[in-house]
């Protein structure tokens, strides 16, 4: 039926996982940086969606799962941008570099 | 009364201890309790030697360490040579305590002085005692201590705080000897014991080499203790100390340990030809070296430092050519008479506050007692007969011509007669001649100090009596009975001997009366002939500028160099270390900026590389 093999999804899990971590990882912007934590996410999701039909044991565990991550996903994205909204309250920015109470 | 026998070091300890802790109060109380100990310890002494006479040998001993199989024991013995030496350890001591009590008047420290004495007193008694090595050579160094505390005990000159170290360290390069000496011959006996070292030496257990090497190992620590060659130079400036201590430690006691020692394992030395050979040559040697330099000295107590090494020289001598008895017999002899030259001498000084004997003269009809009390001691060291200087010599010297050393023999001749004159020149620069201006205010010393002199003075004309050719072999019949080693009471020399000793000691008053009483030979006859040697001589054969130039100069250099790798090495491969350290740290700090992004990068930078590694390594780390 289908000639998309598995190492299609997972190239793809890979590229759209390398470009979230990327950006996660180098944009000064924080909302950007929240955007990019969710392409991770859904890399995830794509691989879990792709095992859970060509793995070695197919089932619905890993559609069930995806749904899980989501929904985790959509509450996080919530509480993320609300502490982000409180961070810009207090310090006037959204650059990460400013971000830097770790350091004292 | 042998039994109790440890009771007798334990009274100088008592009156250490006392004068220690109760020194500042009541002053004139302590001294006389201190002066009253060391008389009961010289009683139990006494009443030692007297059981020894009618009983057996003692030894006590019970456990002290076991370390694995092996048991170290602790405890006394009291034998013929340990008893005598008790009786000589305990009367000097008595006496210089006496004695001490008038010399040392007003001194501020003067309890402490005691307390020192107490302890040195205890620490000799103890060595005495000692029936093993390891015992023995606890109290060797109690003895050193005490010597190095009343050395310095002018603790404020220069002079005596330099003496008192260098006393110390010169003993203890010969106590390394002993030390090495006593562990070699543990290791091949497995025991400290004298009677069980003696029982394997017998049964001939102990290879020849082995027993060599322990005894000049054991001669060495004897050599620093007594004085000889090379180790001499500590004992003639040892008397920075107060003059009782030279009389007590340098001359009568702790010196003649390293004799004592010697003698004390006599069956051992006795079994090496070779260790023998170099105990007489040392000892011959050192008697002519010491005698040579004793006739220069303008020092009163120096020259009878000197004259002090000379006679450990021939007590050595003595015991290496085989004179056990004589070389224990002058050592006797030599504890009373010098002892008695120390505290007539410390008498003088006393009195005319000063220790040039250029500077004082006409002594003899002021100083009524210490004058013919000098003479005395003087008589009896030279060895002019009938004194018991003249019999232990001539012991010694007949020992040394029938063992066939006539070479020693000669050495020993010479030192005689030079002897004789060292001690007539301090007699008669002394007591001879015209009275000084500067001393027109000399008194006689008190009665504290005369009496202990006058007791010396009677035991140094009587003490040789029970070792003579014609009343009988006391000494050496009873020294030598159940002894391990061969040795003989007495040995019968010619006749001739006696009287080749008596014309040179005559010779040597002789030449000293006309050199520095009648003045028919000017005093500078000899030196004016020979400036060289004289110059030599005066300056002690130059042997302390030979150390110092070897031995202080010489591991300054070493330990410049020492420096130099320590500075520029070491130091180097210290500082690069925390350079690289710094310089590490500095880059890993760049790493703590704060910054999340930072983190997560590196942190999954880290994750790679294991993944990498993992991959590469097939997984099986």
């Amino acid at each position: 039926m289908s000639s998309v093999p598995l190492s299609a999804y997972l190239t793809l899990a890979i590229i759209l996982f390398c470009i979230g971590l990327y950006g996660a990882l180098t944009k000064k912007n924080t909302v950007i940086v929240l955007i990019a934590i969710e392409l991770m996410l859904n890399a995830v999701n794509i691989n879990l969606v792709a095992f859970s039909k060509y793995g070695m044991m197919p089932s619905i565990d890993g559609q069930i799962f995806a749904l899980f991550a989501i929904a985790v996903a959509a509450a996080e994205a919530a509480v993320g941008l609300a502490i982000l909204i409180a961070i810009y309250r207090n310090r006037k920015s959204v650059n990460v570099d400013d971000y830097n109470s770790l350091k004292n | 009364m042998m039994e109790i026998a440890w009771i007798i070091p334990l009274f100088p300890l008592f009156s250490f201890l006392v004068l220690l802790i109760f020194g500042r109060k009541w002053r004139r109380g302590q001294i006389d309790f201190a002066v009253i100990l060391s008389l009961v310890s010289f009683i139990c002494a006494l009443l030692v030697l007297f059981a020894r006479f009618t009983q057996e040998n003692v030894k006590v001993e019970f456990t002290w360490l076991t370390i694995g199989e092996t048991q170290l024991t602790a405890g006394f013995e009291v034998n013929q040579l340990n008893a005598l030496m008790l009786v000589i350890v305990s009367l000097v001591s008595f006496l210089v305590h006496m004695y001490s009590k008038a010399y040392m008047e007003g001194d501020e420290r003067i309890t402490v002085f005691f307390a020192y004495l107490g302890l040195f007193t205890f620490a000799m008694l103890g060595l005495v005692l000692s029936p093993n090595l390891l015992q023995t050579y606890i109290f060797w160094e109690l003895v050193g201590v005490g010597s190095f505390l009343l050395i310095g005990f002018y603790f404020y000159k220069e002079e005596a705080k330099a003496a008192a170290k260098k006393a110390f360290i010169m003993t203890r390069i010969g106590d390394v000897g002993l030390l090495i000496g006593m562990i070699l011959l543990f290791w091949q006996v497995g025991s400290f014991e004298y009677d069980e070292i003696f029982a394997v030496i017998s049964a001939g257990d102990l290879s020849e080499t082995m027993a060599t090497l322990t005894a000049i190992l054991i001669f060495i620590g004897a050599v620093g203790k007594s004085g000889q060659f090379p180790l001499h130079s500590w004992l003639p400036d040892a008397m920075e100390g107060p003059t009782p201590v030279s009389a007590l430690i340098h001359a009568a006691t702790m010196v003649a340990a390293g004799v004592y020692l010697v003698a004390a394992l006599y069956p051992l030395f006795a079994f090496s030809e070779v260790a023998m050979l170099t105990i007489a040559i040392v000892g011959g040697f050192t008697a002519i070296f010491a005698a040579t330099i004793g006739m220069t000295q303008r020092d009163i107590k120096r020259a009878l430092a000197y004259s002090t090494v000379s006679q450990l020289g021939y007590m050595m001598l003595a015991l290496g050519v085989g004179g056990y008895v004589a070389g224990v017999f002058h050592l006797t002899t030599h504890a009373f008479f010098k002892a008695l030259l120390f505290l007539a001498a410390g008498s003088v000084i006393h009195a005319v506050h000063t220790q040039d004997i250029e500077k004082m003269g006409g002594l003899w009809k002021k100083m009524k007692w210490t004058a013919p009390l000098f003479l005395i001691g003087t008589m009896a060291i030279s060895g002019v007969p009938l004194l018991s200087g003249f019999f232990s010599k001539e012991e010694i010297l007949v020992s040394a011509w029938v063992s066939g050393h006539y070479l020693l023999f000669t050495l020993a001749i010479i030192a005689a007669f030079f002897t004789a004159f060292y001690m007539f020149r301090l007699f008669f620069l002394v007591f001879g001649g015209e009275e000084k201006k500067e001393q027109s205010a000399v008194k006689e010393s008190s009665n504290w100090m005369t009496v202990p002199m006058l007791v010396l003075a009677l035991l140094a004309i009587v003490a040789g009596y029970i070792q003579t050719p014609w009343f009988g072999t006391f000494l050496g019949d009873w020294l030598t009975t159940g002894i391990a080693a061969n040795v003989h009471g007495h040995l019968d020399g010619p006749l001739w001997v006696m009287v080749v000793a008596t014309v040179v000691t005559f010779l040597g008053i002789l030449l000293a009366w006309l050199m520095y009483s009648k003045k028919v030979l000017s005093r500078d006859w000899f030196t004016s002939r020979a400036p060289y040697t004289y110059q030599l001589v005066i300056n002690k054969y130059y042997i302390d500028e030979v150390y110092q130039y070897i031995f202080v100069k010489g591991s300054r250099f070493v330990s410049q160099i020492l420096h130099f790798v320590e500075v520029y090495l070491i130091e180097g491969l210290i500082s690069l270390v925390t350079i690289t350290m710094r310089r590490l740290s500095i880059i890993g700090s760049k790493f703590q900026n704060g910054q999340t992004q930072l983190y997560g990068t590196v942190a999954f930078v880290g994750l790679a590389i294991l993944i990498v590694v993992f991959a590469l390594t097939g997984g099986g780390f």
